[in-house]
């Protein structure tokens, strides 16, 4: 049993392991980094406060945006594409039904003339 | 150790044991309601105990086969049956049991998060039974050798199934979702119903080696292809037939959502069995493996961009299961496709269809773990929308880094295991056609950004007021999650042992049609 546990893919081979290895030597160097870094940051004061000109802070509850508001310019964008695509899910019985007989038949169809 | 009578009989136990269970829980009920949840907790956990007894028997020692109504094996062709095996068999190769490896695995870890989750509903002792009937007729459809037997755990599968999505009726909306999925899945049955009739008139067999042993691919073996095909990709959520996932899938309790993708898994099973172990070669197999991509490649593209633009997290996950069903069917597809091509099966179809295969066992642990994330954080804040969710992540930490954990997995982020699937699909795909490895790869991306979208709308930003006073989920819940967290890790770390051991044996099983027949037959 193969303990380095190494996936052949074909093109290449894929060895987690080696990443994970990879991914600490990466922290530990941006750790190094950082420990040479700014030291007058102070936690909890005037500091580490939003400044929004000058205004004050809005409610908690507020200042999360909400998932509506994600994504807004991807279905914009894709604003033809889904008026065509949400229709079809129309949430009716007959329809659904309709779709699974009528690709059974096309499926018929293209078999039975390949064979 | 293990008694030898359990290991020898172990096909029919591992059904059995679900199936009493189910009809005995109800009387338990009347006891207590804690006894009950020992009963069903302790019935489940056998029953798992057993399945992976016999997968571990046959990954060691090979295919089992086991005759109902006989001593022995070999007796699956009585002397005065004319040659034909008239009794009902299980037939375990490696495929079969990599499914009966998901179901144990995945049973158990969702009955301990049942048993906390369901605990303030009504009506447990209908919950339990169709549970239980439910993971009966998941173990018996993957393992039956006998294709009417295959519909009966079909039926089974799907009337629990239906049961339990009504289970919380949520003002008939519940109701509704399972009666879709119930019509749909009756007038699947019927198709292959008949189906099953078309192989009995022409081959006057039922058992599954015997008629691929006479298979003729003759024009009624066409229409009984065509029908059975159908109706277990619209069982398992391929598009255009998926409409009934996302209202089954958001509508039942989440523990069942979780139980519900280990059961569409099964039909894609019943799919790639019929297919490979029935046809095999004696089918136009480019034109079928087309259609299977075309139903992949579908699923993929519009599951994940209609999960986008979702609002109720576990439609939006439903819609991600129709998507990841699509890698699946690609991968598998890739592979049939070049069936009747041994230098291309050789050179990438044998690795698209492992890649598929691990799909599968990949995406029942990672996508069970989200939507049991998507349960404990409607048990604790009451609603699915994300719109009125967010800063959970202050409050529910443990929930939080398995949902993570899923999140990552779905998406193909190393070192997860929906990576070293994915990536095997990737690039043996390309081999065989790389604008479909394209796409594969970018409906990957737009799964990352849309569980960027939830984890955000969840977890992330300050604790809100409405939010104050939520807990973590219950303990038995976060263990329920924690092994399917465990597993999905493990898989991602150790990819290559799970490929060796399960995977590899599974997709080569699946293409041996000629020791799927001789395993009944005897080279008969």
């Amino acid at each position: 049993m193969d303990l380095t546990s190494t996936l052949i893919t074909g093109a290449g081979s894929w060895n987690p392991l080696a990443w994970i290895l990879g991914i600490v030597v990466a922290a530990i160097i941006a750790w190094l980094i950082y420990s040479v870094g700014e030291k007058g940051y102070k936690p909890g004061t005037a500091q580490t406060e939003p400044f929004i000109s000058g205004n004050p802070e809005p409610e908690k509850g507020m200042v999360h945006v909400r998932s509506g508001n994600l994504y807004w310019g991807y279905l914009e964008a894709l604003k033809g594409y889904y008026a065509r695509l949400v229709p079809l899910h129309t949430g009716d019985l007959h329809d659904y039904v309709l779709w699974y007989l009528g690709i059974t038949a096309l499926f018929l169809v293209l078999v039975v003339i390949s064979a | 150790m293990i008694p030898q009578f359990i290991v020898e009989n172990s096909p029919a136990l591992m059904v059995i044991v679900p199936l009493v269970a189910a009809f005995i829980t109800p009387f338990i009920g009347r006891i207590s309601s804690g006894i009950r949840s020992i009963w069903v907790g302790g019935a489940m956990a056998v029953t798992s105990a057993i399945t992976l007894i016999l997968a571990f028997d046959v990954y060691s020692a090979g295919t089992r086969l086991y005759v109902f109504g006989a001593r022995a094996a070999s007796a699956a062709i009585p002397p005065d049956s004319g040659g034909i095996p008239i009794r009902i068999i299980f037939e375990v190769d490696p495929m079969s049991a990599l499914m009966l490896v998901i179901t144990a695995i995945s049973g158990f870890a969702i009955i301990l998060y049942s048993l906390s989750s369901e605990r303030s509903h009504t009506g447990l002792e209908s919950y339990y039974t169709l549970f239980l009937l439910m993971i009966t007729g998941i173990l018996g459809m993957v393992s039956t050798g006998d294709i009417f037997n295959f519909f009966v755990f079909l039926e089974i599968l799907s009337l629990a199934s239906a049961g339990l999505i009504a289970y919380r009726i949520d003002g008939g909306v519940a109701v509704e979702a399972a009666l879709k999925y119930f019509v749909l899945s009756t007038i699947g049955a019927l198709a292959i119903l008949v189906a099953i009739g078309i192989y009995y008139g022409e081959y006057n067999a039922l058992n599954m080696a015997m008629i691929a042993s006479r298979m003729q691919f003759s024009l009624l073996d066409q229409v009984a292809l065509v029908l059975i095909i159908a109706a277990l990709a619209m069982k398992c959520g391929a598009v255009p037939m998926h409409f009934w996932t996302p209202d089954a899938y958001s509508m039942a309790p989440s523990s069942i959502t979780a139980l519900l993708v280990v059961a569409s898994q099964a039909s894609l099973y019943g799919l790639f069995r019929i297919v490979f172990s029935l046809y095999s070669v004696t089918l136009n197999a480019v034109m079928v493996g087309w259609l299977i991509i075309i139903l992949g490649v579908l699923s993929m593209v519009v599951g994940v961009t209609m999960a986008i633009p979702q609002k109720n997290v576990k439609r939006l996950m439903a819609y991600h299961a129709v998507s990841q069903t699509g890698y699946m069917l690609l991968g598998v597809g890739v592979g049939l496709a070049v069936l009747g091509n041994q230098p291309l099966l050789d050179a990438f179809g044998y690795l698209a269809m492992e890649g598929g295969i691990f799909h599968i066992i990949n995406h029942a642990m990672y996508k069970g773990l989200l939507f049991l994330t998507a349960g404990a954080i409607f048990l604790r804040v009451g609603t699915y929308n994300l719109n009125k969710m967010g800063g959970l992540g202050h409050s529910m930490k443990w929930t939080m880094v398995f949902f993570i954990i899923g999140a990552l997995a779905i998406a193909g982020i190393p070192p997860f295991n929906g990576f070293a699937s994915k990536l095997m699909i990737y690039e043996s795909v390309f081999m065989f056609n790389p604008v479909l490895a394209v796409i594969a790869m970018v409906v990957s991306i737009l799964t990352l950004a849309s569980f960027v979208k939830v984890f955000h709308s969840i977890f992330m930003g300050p604790k809100l007021p409405e939010f104050a006073d939520v807990k973590e989920a219950p303990l038995a819940m976060l263990l329920g999650m924690g092994i399917l967290a465990l597993v999905v890790v493990l898989f991602g770390l150790f990819p290559g042992i799970v490929v060796e051991n399960l995977i590899t044996p599974a997709a080569h099983a699946l293409v041996d049609q000629g020791a799927y027949i001789s395993t009944v037959l005897g080279g008969a």
